[in-house]
């Protein structure tokens, strides 16, 4: 079942000047996608939210957003999105309150009726919702980012387009951030986020695509990036006899660290099976899958790799 | 977008602040003269001066004449000048465009917001320059009913509050010239540090220069050439000449200006 999309870009490319930040993009994120959107610092992520928003105009490429062109049909297409570019921002001397109520105000046919309790639902949703009337200059870093998202959340967006909205804050307030965004989601919303912390587009996304240099080098589901590598983890306290008596099966130990082995095999019960029946004891267990982190070193960073990894993980990759 | 415009201008401390030191100068200037008793000779100083202290009704012009060629643009300036330049630095300003506001809408707003500014400052200015005027300085227009012309002849009441109400008119549509200069800067610059010191630089740049006898051939062209023509409309009978020069050279720099600010806002990237 394909599903619609919700942000397509074709040849998509921006030069500042003689600088190419993005380069022929091609970006299909559908409805209900969780899209994480990597690449390293100055990989143009940035560039392309922005582009995505109408705020910067592409050299050359098609944008389109909720099936209609960007950034043409901004006015009907953007009061469906909510953003959050590059760290949030508010009118320091009033309060969040206030913010939100001037923001609410801007929307074209924003309506007054219900204007306070959107604020004060919004407030509430991102955890904001007793706050007082302080000015936003003096906010905390973590306050501020809630805000931010607040204001992206005010007019219950079918879509979601962040830009690194965890920057700056606690643990705890990562994973308000996840839990809510996963709570939108499973509302409906379809979510773009972009970010350089892998870990965390691991836990959120269904989706990812990853940018280097202006260019994307991976996009697919998540799930297919992270399929097992045809290897088994094992950990046992009596190593020598376990190698031992897995060369004896014709099994092949691809690594052995201490008391931990790979070994390659495709079914962890019947591994495990084999080396207990021969007496040897097994208190690990797991099948290996490629981190997001390995298919996105991989992808990027040729020459710049620290991280020990099978080769053929490198040919999944591309 | 204009309503959020003004709400955030009639919120902000600073405009208030800004308004009271414009303010302050007239307000000294009439606590001065009401305690000295030492006018202007007629001609000299300000305009309208030498006569408050015989019509104290008349102050609120007089002070008018005081801050229009100086404290208001450079108010103006500041305001405008932080239109665009502003919400970028605060990075405020793709937050808005996202909302969306239209970049045409967001800059027509600015524009109104400015004004708005103005039109208050002018109101306080007049209507502290009128107390203080009634309160201290000189009350003979009580016997004489009316009051006096630059040209010396008397005009009737109803007569002098239209003429006031033409002054203020033209002042503002001077100060939407210094504002249109302001917002277009204020699209070009990346500070509105900047955008206010340029629009300044200019007024201040015009006003010397048509000191000068070299540039007699411009002079009919620079933004403040016109600018004190609003005296002409107390004279009897009203000199047209200048002002109507002034309306159509105030009016051709702000659709010049606007113009400009729109060309080069309307395409540009967005990347604070
Ligand atoms: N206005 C601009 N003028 C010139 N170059 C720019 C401009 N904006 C961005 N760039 C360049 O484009 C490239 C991409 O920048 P971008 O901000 O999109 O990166 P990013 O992926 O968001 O990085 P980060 O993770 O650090 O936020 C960078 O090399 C940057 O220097
Ligand atoms: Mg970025």
């Amino acid at each position: 079942m394909s599903r619609d999309t919700a942000i397509r870009t074709q040849g998509l490319t921006k030069y500042f000047g003689r600088f190419e930040a993005v380069s022929d993009l091609s970006l299909d994120v559908r409805e209900g996608d969780v899209y994480g959107f990597l690449g390293a610092n100055g990989s143009g992520k940035t560039t392309t939210v922005r582009m995505l928003l109408g705020l910067v105009l592409a050299t050359s490429g098609e944008i389109e957003v909720l099936g209609r062109p960007m950034p043409r049909s901004g006015r009907e297409v953007l009061p469906h999105v909510g953003s959050m570019i590059e760290g949030p921002a508010a009118y320091a001397h009033l309060s969040g309150r206030a913010n939100l109520t001037l923001f609410d105000a801007m929307a074209p046919r924003s309506r007054r009726t219900g204007r306070k309790d959107r604020v004060e639902e919004t407030l509430d949703r991102v955890g904001l919702g007793g706050v007082d009337e302080r000015p936003v200059k003096n906010y905390s870093l973590g306050m501020r980012q809630r805000l931010g998202l607040a204001a992206a959340l005010l007019r219950k967006p079918r879509l979601l387009v962040l830009d690194e909205p965890t920057n700056g804050l606690d643990p705890q307030g990562i994973r308000d951030i996840r839990a809510l965004l996963l709570e939108l989601n499973a509302d409906g919303t379809t979510v773009f986020v972009s970010s350089h912390l892998l870990a965390e587009i691991e836990q959120l996304c269904t989706r990812v695509g990853v940018l280097d240099r202006g260019r994307m080098v991976v996009q697919e589901e998540l799930a297919v990036l992270r399929a097992p590598t045809g290897r088994i983890l094992l950990g046992t306290p009596d190593p020598d006899a376990a190698i031992a008596q897995l060369d004896r099966l014709g099994r092949s130990v691809e690594q052995h660290d201490g008391r931990r082995l790979a070994v390659r095999a495709a079914d962890a019960a019947e591994l495990n099976a084999e080396l207990v029946r021969a007496g040897i004891g097994v208190d690990e267990l797991s099948v290996e899958r490629r981190s997001l982190e390995d298919v996105v070193l991989a992808a990027t960073s040729a020459g710049n790799d620290t991280f020990a990894r099978p080769p053929r993980a490198v040919q999944d990759a591309s | 977008m204009i309503r959020v415009e003004l709400s955030k201008l009639l919120r902000s401390r600073r405009t208030w602040t800004t308004i009271a030191l414009i303010d302050a100068l007239p307000t000294l200037v009439g606590v001065l003269l009401a305690v000295t008793d030492l006018g202007p000779r007629p001609g000299e100083g300000p305009a309208f001066l030498s006569a408050v202290l015989t019509d104290g009704t008349l102050f609120p012009l007089a002070a008018l004449a005081i801050v229009l060629p100086l404290f208001l643009p450079i108010a103006v300036s500041v305001t405008a000048g932080e239109a665009i330049a502003g919400e970028a630095a605060a990075g405020t300003l793709r937050y808005v465009l996202v909302r969306p506001v239209g970049r045409l809408r967001l800059l027509v707003a600015k524009l109104v917001a400015a004004m708005a500014f103005v039109v208050l400052t002018v109101l306080v200015v007049a209507a502290t320059a009128y107390v203080v005027g009634v309160a201290l300085l000189g009350d003979q227009s009580v016997q004489v009913v009316g009051s006096t012309s630059v040209s010396g002849t008397s005009l009737s009441t109803p007569e002098l509050v239209g003429r006031t109400f033409l002054a203020l008119g033209y002042a503002m549509l001077c100060m939407l010239g210094v504002a249109a200069i302001a917002l277009f800067l204020s699209t070009v610059a990346s500070s509105s540090l900047g955008a206010a010191l340029g629009t300044m630089s200019i007024f201040v740049g015009s006003s010397l220069l048509l000191t000068l006898d070299a540039s007699e051939a411009i002079r009919d062209y620079l933004p403040t050439r016109y600018w004190l023509a609003f005296v002409d409309l107390f004279r009897d009978p009203i000199l047209w000449r200048d002002l109507q020069a002034g309306v159509i050279l105030q009016v051709a720099y702000v659709a010049v200006f606007f113009a400009a600010a729109w060309a080069n806002f309307a395409t540009k990237d967005v990347t604070d």
